[in-house]
């Protein structure tokens, strides 16, 4: 007899099997490695060659593991858990090959530690340290091959190469631009290019972080700093509306470099390399330091509790028109709105944009059209997207020049204001007659939140301090509100987003803390 | 036969019955000589039946693997939908083997209808025959015999009027040993450099274009027709010695030895006798050292073990190496056993696909120490670290050329010490006297 | 034997035209891939140019829809094509252990001598040779087996070579 089954509502789950790795059980869906499963157990089993973003090589040898009952060591990434594996990894007889393999390694490496940039951060001296040879047994000379420049921002250093193939399978895999090759066999081979064919790929530079030490290099950060005497700040990068998630590496007080930073939803482990190299402005050194109050003819230095007060006094009663950067913070944009709410007016903001070019082996992944981090944030908090800046600028009005691009500001659209604020990083030529300038820290220097082209909402963190007495964008936007009476002063960003999340329905429910690493999208998705 | 020497009462003149016979090239010659008659009974016979017969006749592949070949077969399900493909490996690269290369150049046809009726086991439409690039005689005569078969009928859209389809196509190599792996092989049919793949998947799940596929060697598929026609008792029977090794096998014969040449004998035959007796022993004045009985990656066997050996799978076992590929290098006592060994680890350097680090840089290695201890600037930490090389290189890489570099270097070093010893001045490496030298 | 003698200077002119181009396109149907022809095609870049050049690489590359490096990589790894130009008689000489040990070496030292090359690799000034060792040819038992271009030489010794060489005009 026929019975109709119920259409379920139920998500089919994975089959799982359980394994154990070095005395932890842990339990994986069918057809993960057993490398995988170990990061699931906690344990990082040494490899190079492997990389969750790319296809399975099993070439370096590195991840050999005693699996019990089968006759041979298991490379880690090349074998699936199995139900019942009890999965050693520091025993004797796996402790041995991958010394064997680190000895091999270094066989043909220079030595050149003391000179190489990736010093610090690569991966053969971390696990050399953990378990490779203390001394070398090469009796013979090793094999040298010259420098080569591939292009575009980099740099392989032959020698120092141990042939994992991860820059051959990123560039034929993933940017599907098979630019690279290996050549040669046996201890000739080595990565190679073809005449005329550069690394010009417009997410080349990725081959860089990739390179697990330093045979692939960036040009642009060649000999600048030991990796021990960077910070790193979980950011986003300001480019365009993608919203790859990006670590800002500072030294001194100076961005050094940008590198990706992991996210499932946004970038996998990538980054293009008009992001990756675009950083030097956050290091301009031509940025306002102090509040700037007219006297004349001229702008002079006052204090900030001198400066907040003539900004309210100039703002009250008036109606405003903000003319915001499309790369201030969520929060930012918020109390902007605020004032914009408070005193009746508009605000507009303008995105630069230029050609896309996407990652094809990642859905959804490119450099964006929109060359902005905040244009979606700032359409979302209520700002006009525009393409000429101050047009709707009624006479009459203050305005409000909150970071904007101000390059196609004339005297007369200024004449027009009854008066010209400048909220900025940097103070443009054609803005020093402005009645008051008040100097703000840019995204690298403050906290805050973007939100991409769909909609997500990702946090990023302060990587270095503001020059002067330039201060958070939302803290001088708050003290403002707060000065007219209009609003409260923040000491917070988390604050300020609390705020917005309590007060814009596409943040509800929203807090940094579940903003996490990850981010959120808001509700209603992407606008 | 003993070709190019004349046939010798001791052999069993299977595959090697018309070595040196021009008239059994051609298509009609061959047929004159009973060819085709296998395939023809063949297409009359469902695939299962056919893998049943190669089953029980222990046919066990010749390229050096041994694994029996209807086991093989029957990996390869029959109505799965998708494309399944033979490749026959006439890779031939391994030093000390050149039996393939006489099976395609005196009887092509034999391994023409080897793959049509193994491709017609499998299920596969298609054959590809990867023949090396330096067979250049073995290349035209296999071209000529394909032509010829397809002009009459015999494989194509209808082979032999049976509605049935198999087309065998030749495959030029360019010079890789490597690509005698069979993962290797698949990979440079598909255009790719020939570096072997990780397993599993097996060929019979996801091989050449990711379809089920089988690899035998030329040798294995030649002995097919005659299994067909003969039956699976007549190829067991043949053996001399034990269940597990059965037919005939082709050693082919080289070095420092009075007869070089290719000898089909049963399995079981005595290496005493085949040595001394069928290849005529050593040269005038000279006598044996050392003798590696199955190509280069086998383990050196000294005379004492050779002359105690039984010619099958098993017999080289329980005498210190294998059976390998049957391809036997006689080395005389005129010979640097150091040096032959420094020349056996170059080979494998030169051949390594780099994809592992222990063989992409322990052939390497290998080779600098040993040819500096050919050169008599070897140190005793050298033999020690030579061993340890080894032991890296074995077990712990995707294919065993690595397992293979460090075989004979272990063998030689185990069983050929004091002619190390003789070369050796130094107990350790002392960077000053280098330099100072 | 017959060779042709390539004129390395001259630039380059397309392989995959008329003829040729028909050759390449009849193995098409053999393979599921384009990409498997590789081998093939470059065998016959090979054949009409007498090496491989970066511009025969581009077009195997252009008429295969691969990329060059792609093509290069596939080149490098399998050691009978040349990548640099050769002598009109391309001899290669297997000196791996079998042969080794029936004398091969005493044969390469005979072609460096008779063909006036003196040292492997390089080609003789005439631009008519060029001498290399090659690893095993697999015709152990007819050592030494020689290959000159694509013909296959066996048993030759190191008495034997000066006729060859006579022979190779």
């Amino acid at each position: 007899m026929a019975t109709t089954a119920e259409p379920t509502t139920a998500v089919t789950q994975p089959k799982m099997v359980n394994l154990t790795i070095e005395g932890r059980p842990v339990s994986v869906p069918e057809g993960t490695s057993i490398l995988e499963a170990g990061k699931r157990a906690g344990v990082l089993i040494p490899h190079y060659c492997y990389h969750p973003g790319l296809s399975i090589a099993g070439n370096c040898r590195m991840c050999l593991v005693d699996v019990e009952k089968a006759p041979k060591l298991a490379p880690a990434c090349a074998t699936a858990a199995a139900e019942g594996q009890v999965v050693h990894i520091y025993t004797e007889k796996a402790l041995e090959a991958r010394k064997g393999v680190l000895e091999m390694l270094l066989i043909n490496h220079p030595l050149d530690c003391p000179i190489c940039d990736k010093s610090g951060e690569c991966e053969l001296q971390d696990f050399t340290y953990q378990e490779g040879p203390a001394e070398s047994r090469l009796r013979d000379p090793k094999r040298f091959n010259p420098i080569e420049d591939f292009g575009g921002d980099v740099l392989y250093t032959t020698n120092r190469c141990i042939l994992c193939t991860r820059c051959v399978r990123f560039m034929d895999e993933i940017a599907q631009d098979t630019v690279l090759n290996v050549t040669e066999r046996g201890d000739r081979a080595l990565i190679g290019k073809f005449e005329g064919k550069d690394l010009t790929h417009a997410w080349a530079g990725n081959v860089i972080d990739l390179c697990p030490v330093g045979a692939l290099l960036s040009k642009d950060s060649l000999n600048k700093a030991r990796s021990w005497e960077l910070d790193h700040a979980p950011s986003i990068c300001p480019g365009c509306s993608q919203g790859c998630n990006i670590s800002i590496d500072t030294r001194d007080n100076m961005v050094i470099r940008l590198r990706p930073r992991p996210n499932e939803n946004v970038n996998k482990y990538f980054m293009c390399d008009t992001g990756r190299l675009d950083y030097r402005w956050i290091n301009r050194q031509d940025r306002v330091e102090v509040p700037l109050m007219r006297r004349g003819e001229s702008l002079a230095a006052a204090d900030w509790d001198v400066a907040i007060p003539a900004t309210a006094a100039l703002l009250d009663g008036r109606r405003v028109f903000v003319a915001a950067s499309p790369n201030l913070s969520n929060e930012t944009l918020y109390l902007l709105a605020q004032l914009i709410r408070a005193n009746g007016g508009t605000g507009a903001f303008t995105v630069p944009t230029g050609p896309e070019a996407p990652l094809p082996g990642v859905p959804d992944l490119s450099l964006r059209a929109d060359r902005a981090a905040n244009g979606d944030g700032a359409a979302l908090l209520g700002f006009r997207r525009t393409t000429g800046l101050l047009d709707g600028l009624t006479a009459g009005d203050v305005l409000v020049v909150a970071d904007a691009d101000a390059a196609s500001i004339t005297p007369a659209q200024l004449a027009l204001a009854a008066a010209v604020i400048v909220i900025g990083t940097t103070l443009p030529e054609n803005l020093r007659t402005a009645a008051i300038v008040l100097p703000i820290a840019n995204y690298a220097e403050e906290d805050g939140t973007f939100t991409n082209l769909r909609g997500r909402v990702q946090r990023f963190s302060q990587a270095k301090a503001a020059p002067g007495m330039a201060r958070p964008s939302w803290w001088v936007v708050g003290d403002v509100l707060a000065a007219l009476g209009k609003g409260n002063a923040y000491y917070l960003a988390s604050e300020v987003f609390a705020a917005m999340a309590a007060d814009v329905s596409a943040f509800a429910g929203m807090t940094y803390d579940a903003l996490g690493m990850r981010g959120l999208v808001v509700s209603g998705g992407a606008q | 036969m003993g070709y190019p020497h004349p046939s010798h009462a001791g052999e069993t003149p299977v595959l090697s019955q018309y070595f040196g016979d021009q008239d059994g090239i051609g298509l009609d010659g061959w047929r004159k000589r009973g060819g085709y008659d296998g395939l023809q009974k063949a297409l009359s016979m469902s695939p299962g039946e056919i893998v049943d017969v190669v089953k029980a006749s222990g046919l066990r592949g010749r390229g050096g693997a041994g694994f029996p070949t209807g086991i093989k077969w029957s990996f390869m399900k029959i109505g799965d939908g998708k494309p399944h493909y033979l490749c026959c490996n006439a890779d031939e690269s391994e030093p000390g083997t050149f039996k393939d290369r006489e099976i395609m150049r005196w009887t092509p046809h034999a391994l023409v209808e080897g793959c049509a009726i193994g491709a017609y086991a499998i299920g596969a439409e298609t054959a590809y025959i990867y023949i090396r690039g330096e067979f250049t005689e073995p290349l035209i005569r296999m071209r000529q015999a394909v032509r010829e078969a397809y002009d009459a009928g015999i494989i194509g859209r209808n082979a032999m009027g049976t509605g049935k389809r198999i087309d065998v196509v030749i495959h030029k190599g360019a010079g890789a040993y490597i690509c005698g792996e069979e993962t290797a092989m698949m990979n440079s049919i598909e255009g790719r450099r020939g570096n072997p793949r990780i397993k599993p998947p097996f060929p019979a799940v996801s091989g050449v274009f990711a379809q089920p596929t089988t690899i035998n060697n030329v040798e294995t598929l030649a002995a097919v027709p005659h299994i067909i026609m003969r039956g699976a008792d007549w190829y067991k029977g043949m053996s001399l010695s034990s269940p597990k090794s059965t037919g005939s096998k082709l050693f082919s014969v080289c070095g420092n030895i009075a007869k070089p040449g290719n000898y089909e004998v049963t399995m079981g035959f005595s290496f005493r006798d085949f040595l001394y007796d069928l290849c005529g022993g050593p040269l005038p004045g000279r006598k044996f050292k050392a003798v590696v009985p199955g190509g280069i990656s086998v383990p050196i066997q000294t005379m004492e073990e050779a002359e105690a050996t039984k010619m099958d799978y098993e017999g080289f076992i329980e005498q210190g190496s294998m059976l390998g590929s049957g391809g036997v290098i006689v080395f005389d006592d005129q010979q640097n056993m150091v040096k032959q060994i420094a020349r056996a680890a170059r080979f494998f350097a030169h051949e390594s696909c780099a994809q592992c680090t222990q063989c992409r840089e322990g052939t390497a290695w290998t080779t600098k120490i040993m040819e500096r201890i050919r050169d008599g600037e070897g140190t005793h930490e050298d033999l020690d670290t030579l061993f340890s090389i080894a032991d890296n290189m074995t077990g712990k890489t995707i294919c065993v050329l690595s397992d293979s570099c460090a075989v004979p270097v272990v063998s030689g070093i185990n069983k050929f010490r004091s002619e190390f010893e003789a070369l050796i001045k130094k107990p350790k490496f002392h960077a000053v006297t280098a330099a100072v030298a | 034997m017959t060779a042709v003698t390539h004129d390395h200077d001259a630039p380059y002119q397309p392989v995959f035209v008329g003829d040729r181009r028909k050759e390449l396109d009849a193995l098409f149907p053999l393979y599921p891939t384009k990409m498997a022809c590789i081998l093939p095609a470059l065998w016959m870049v090979q054949e009409d140019r007498g090496w491989i050049s970066d511009e025969g690489m581009a077009e195997v590359a252009d008429v295969l829809e691969l990329t060059p490096a792609y093509v290069k990589g596939v080149v490098t790894f399998y050691t009978m094509y040349n990548t640099h130009p050769v002598g009109k008689y391309l001899i290669q000489v297997c000196t791996t252990t079998p042969c080794n040990i029936c004398g091969a070496e005493d044969v390469v030292g005979a072609f460096l001598e008779h063909t006036g090359c003196g040292e492997l690799g390089i080609t003789s000034a005439d631009g008519r040779f060029t001498v290399i060792e090659v690893e095993c040819l697999g015709a152990c038992g007819f050592a030494t087996p020689v290959m000159i271009n694509e013909g296959f030489v066996e048993s030759v010794t190191a008495a034997r070579v000066p006729e060859i060489v006579a022979g190779l005009k």
